[in-house]
């Protein structure tokens, strides 16, 4: 996996409260049983002028000038909600998105952004807006920068804010680990737990359908 | 201390807690279906890695099959083919059971993972799919998670979890004539914010839960996720029990005394702790309908249109506005009597049995409004055959409702069908989000009896003056 240490890119204040995953990636924009290509499907509803076409609606913020290069999002509480589809993140990451900041995230969200190299930034609503006026104000001078080393994001030298993220998704963002490794180093541990569990609640693993 | 249900079955599944507010908990059962578990599984096999208990991996194809009769591998969805085929591929290879297009027991995830006896009490579930925690209502860890987790849970038979806080929704109180477990999950959404259970596992409680059949706490749990929850329980009981008992995937006999001796336990303790708690008196709720794009905006069918310039909030006002305007409504305009397009009863909210046999004792003997084009669904082949067993295919039929295989069908627009651009739809499903049903649709969520109301008359109906 892609490692997050420290970014300093574009914003692109995308602001509305409960942006679902829907409207991230709609689901006929997921064509094929692929990780790829899904970039072009980002926003799709917003993004493009008519459903299912690629002629580009030219209101939408990505598709202006400073913004098309954005790595960030800044955006407003319960972005992700909805659907799990991974496909949202995959979309995200392809397009370019490496940051999101948000006042809260919909919970499978966030977990998935972990897991693909986007690193979610909780900060309160009040502290999104401070940092949406500072960049529209000149979006391509104005740049965020997040460092996750120090769990900060500052913009140039006025505002400074920190974040917290779990140990064990910020290890995972900083060092672009496998999950599965990590959790296969305590592989031991699990087929105790499940000898023992089986002992314990018989009932609780799959036997074959009663005919 | 005392422990609530969420944190006993927490507990139970807990391998190690890694110290950082998360534990690496142990998964019982991992459910896919051809979306977003095909892609799962082709990654995990393209890693080089192993499902490592396939009997407790199990499939469906609910998502991208069509539900036409007769229908085949192929879709209406470009490339939907490719979705089953691959799924079924690696599925076999993987050795997991696979409930297919034929198999009687297909269905939607959520109503035949019960419906099989394979999710019971006192089990992790997880699933890539936002509604597993309709799943919960059993008394299990039900949760919804990404593909990536998916990977993890099949390889490992575990997840990393961060520890949820803990909600109770209390109901008290006796639901009216007409009010149903839908209108009770859209009204709590719609005053608390589709962001009120964020960060939270959420137990159900209360009177009218406990005297709440399962079927309609599977529909409470549902939406669970809609209320941004990670998860909602409902403590078994003894209607739960009943429920499991006898089913194919279920406990044997053998298992059964010292399985139920555990599942009594799950009950919080009197004594147990919650972060926070909401109360709702049920007696208050009303045939509740969304009239925007988010399920927080929903309100009782003898309402009007809220108008944003009394919300005091800007993002919500914001929000109001931007929905007010994707499904042409004005302010003032009463929920009652909005002329609709087409009524779909289906998904894994409200398709099953009981779901079914509320919205046939509207319509029997009626028929569908000239011009509007009503869908039935059934959540599974089962829900399918008793359904019709009971002669409620005939009722549909003869009122002018299309009676379908089972799936998830127009709960979602994924390329294939849907009922047209800015066609006004009154839904059973989970979702009004922009564009969900289809290419600029204006979903109404609603309770299968509110739909088949509304269907009958062409409009929003307070379906309370029908039974």
């Amino acid at each position: 996996m892609e490692k997050f240490t420290q970014l300093t890119a574009i914003a692109a204040p995308i602001r509305r409260i409960n942006i679902d995953t829907d409207i991230i990636i709609p689901s006929r924009e997921m064509k094929r049983v692929s990780k790829q290509g899904l970039g072009e499907g980002l926003f799709a509803g917003w993004r493009y002028t008519k459903p299912g076409g690629r002629e580009e609606n030219a209101d939408f913020i990505l598709n202006q000038p400073p913004y098309r290069e954005a790595k960030i999002i800044l955006t407003s509480a319960n972005f992700g909600c909805g659907s799990s589809r991974e496909h949202a993140v995959w979309a995200l990451h392809e397009w370019g998105i490496r940051c999101i900041i948000a006042p809260s995230f919909g919970s499978i969200f966030q977990g998935n952004c972990v897991r693909n190299g986007i690193l979610p930034v909780v900060l309160d609503d009040e502290k999104v807006v401070e940092l949406v006026n500072w960049v529209e104000q000149d979006a391509a001078a104005n740049q965020l920068t997040v460092d996750l080393v120090a769990g900060k994001v500052s913009a140039a030298d006025h505002i400074e804010y920190s974040f917290s993220l779990s140990e064990a998704d910020r290890e995972m963002l900083l060092n672009g680990l496998d999950a599965i490794a990590v959790t296969l180093k305590r592989a031991d541990e699990i087929a105790a737990f499940e000898s023992r569990d089986q002992k314990q609640r018989p009932w609780a693993y799959p036997q074959r359908p009663a005919p | 201390m005392g422990r609530s249900c969420i944190e006993k079955l927490w507990d139970a599944h807990e391998i190690t807690d890694l110290g950082d507010g998360s534990s690496l908990l142990y998964i019982d059962r991992v459910f896919l279906h051809e979306r977003t578990g095909s892609i799962a599984l082709k990654s995990l096999e393209a890693s080089g890695r192993r499902v490592r208990n396939p009997a407790q991996v199990f499939c469906t194809m609910d998502h991208i099959v069509d539900t036409f009769p007769g229908r085949t591998d192929q879709t209406l969805m470009p490339s939907g083919t490719d979705f089953i085929t691959a799924t079924r591929e690696a599925a076999r290879a993987a050795g997991i059971t696979v409930f297919d297009l034929g198999d009687p027991r297909q269905g939607i995830v959520h109503v035949i993972a019960p419906e099989q006896g394979i999710a019971y009490p006192g089990l992790t579930l997880v699933c890539p799919d936002s509604h597993t925690c309709t799943q919960g209502a059993l008394g299990a860890l039900a949760w919804g998670i990404g593909s990536t987790e998916a990977e993890h849970a099949m390889a490992t038979q575990t997840l990393v979890v961060r520890r949820p806080k803990t909600m109770r929704v209390v109901f008290d109180g006796t639901l009216s004539h007409g009010v149903t477990a839908k209108d009770m999950i859209l009204h709590l959404i719609a005053t608390h914010g589709a962001d009120g259970g964020v960060g939270y596992a959420i137990e159900f409680a209360g009177p009218a839960v406990r005297n709440m059949p399962m079927e309609a706490r599977f529909t409470l749990c549902n939406m669970a996720v809609e209320f941004g929850a990670w998860t909602g329980v409902i403590a078994p009981d003894e209607i739960t029990y009943e429920y499991v008992r006898g089913r194919p995937y279920a406990p044997s006999a053998e298992h059964w005394e010292s399985a139920e001796t555990c599942w009594r336990s799950l009950v919080s303790d009197d004594d147990a702790r919650f972060d926070a708690e909401l109360r709702v008196n049920v007696a208050d709720i009303v045939p509740t309908v969304s009239w925007g794009t988010s399920p927080q905006h929903a309100v009782g069918i003898d309402e009007t249109v809220p108008d944003p310039a009394t919300e005091k909030d800007v993002n919500r006002r914001q929000l109001m506005e931007k929905a007010l305007e994707y499904m042409d409504l004005k302010p003032g305009v009463p929920l009652e009597g909005i002329p609709i397009g087409a009524a779909f009863i289906g998904s894994c909210t409200n398709s099953r049995l009981s779901d079914l046999r509320n919205a046939a004792a509207i319509v029997k003997g009626k028929r569908v409004a000239e011009g509007v084009r009503a869908i039935i669904v059934p959540g599974s082949g089962q829900v399918k055959a008793a359904a019709e067993a009971e002669g409620l295919d005939k009722t549909f039929v003869d009122a002018g409702f299309e009676w379908r295989e089972s799936g998830c069908s127009m709960c979602f627009f994924a390329g294939g069908e849907n009922f047209g651009l800015e066609t006004r739809v009154v839904s059973s499903t989970n979702r009004n989000f922009e564009n969900r049903q289809g290419p600029r649709t204006r979903t109404h969520i609603a309770s299968p009896t509110t739909v088949a109301a509304s269907a009958l008359r062409g409009a929003l109906t307070d379906v309370r003056k029908l039974v």
